[in-house]
């Protein structure tokens, strides 16, 4: 219970924000890729979330007492668009391609979200840490 | 030396309270993207009579005593009761969240005031100027 356990929480925290934002970053750079089959079609992959509870905490000996940790990376469940391109390469025997079922709008909202919430937890850090200057400071009074 | 004894009084108790209940706020802000994440926080009155125990406080004796506060733990933690629920069950919410680190952060500074307070003039007492 000290200052420190604010700055490990906090730091989980940034820690996944970021694999959100480079997982989001990934779907958007593969928005545009196909493939000939719905199986091999790129499905965007979305970090789920998993906060780390005290009493796990303490029988796994962690240094931070309630943080948040990515559990795992799920695919989106949304079906991979079909379209008509014969001339492309990789059709299939009908002259379809599978394209990526990545929305950008929802990958923009995700990316705007992810960066609030780094954000949020760096104010965190930062009143945290100007408390703990001045907590350091008493002896001067 | 009764001087310095309890030199800090209650609030050496209090700041180590804040500090419980900044960081609880902090785990909430670090969990709001959570699934089924539940918000909670520091009943700071309950925790602070806990750690004192004064004898004038009525105390809960037996395990079937009633307390104040309906979802109170053990450890004076409750759950917040949020205002909109989400489809993932989370009860962070964001700006509440940030309101109530606003209010603790200022809170601890007040008690480091009063500590500052305390400090300096004991200072003062022994240096006899």
């Amino acid at each position: 219970m000290s200052f420190e356990n604010i700055f490990g929480v906090a730091g989980t925290a940034l820690n996944a924000q970021i694999t959100r934002m480079n997982a989001t970053a990934s779907n958007l750079a593969n928005a545009g890729s196909v493939a000939s089959t719905e199986k091999e079609a790129f499905r965007a992959k979305r970090p789920v979330f998993k906060a780390l509870m005290d009493a796990q905490q303490a029988n796994a000996g962690a240094p931070y007492v309630g943080g948040v940790k990515v559990d795992r990376i799920e695919d989106d469940p949304a079906p991979a668009r079909r379209v008509s391109d014969p001339t492309n390469p990789l059709a299939d025997k009908d002259g379809y391609v599978y394209k990526s079922n990545v929305s950008e709008v929802t990958e923009m909202v995700e990316m705007m979200a992810a960066a609030l919430s780094y954000q949020n937890n760096v104010e965190v850090i930062n009143t945290a840490r100007q408390l703990m200057m001045r907590t350091l400071d008493i002896t001067k009074a | 030396m009764k001087l310095l004894d309890n030199a800090f009084g209650i609030h050496e108790q209090a700041l180590r309270v804040r500090t419980t209940r900044l960081e609880t706020i902090g785990r909430n802000i670090a969990n709001a993207d959570t699934p089924n994440y539940k918000a909670r926080d520091i009943d700071f009155k309950a925790v602070l009579n806990r750690t004192v125990q004064t004898d004038s406080q009525m105390v809960a004796t037996q395990a079937n005593h009633m307390t104040r506060g309906d979802m109170t733990q053990p450890d004076g933690m409750k759950f917040r009761v949020p205002f909109n629920t989400a489809f993932d069950g989370n009860t962070v919410e964001s700006s509440v969240e940030q309101a109530n680190y606003g209010r603790a952060a200022a809170d601890y500074q007040a008690t480091l005031n009063f500590l500052e307070n305390r400090v300096s003039s004991i200072r003062r007492a022994l240096k006899g100027d």
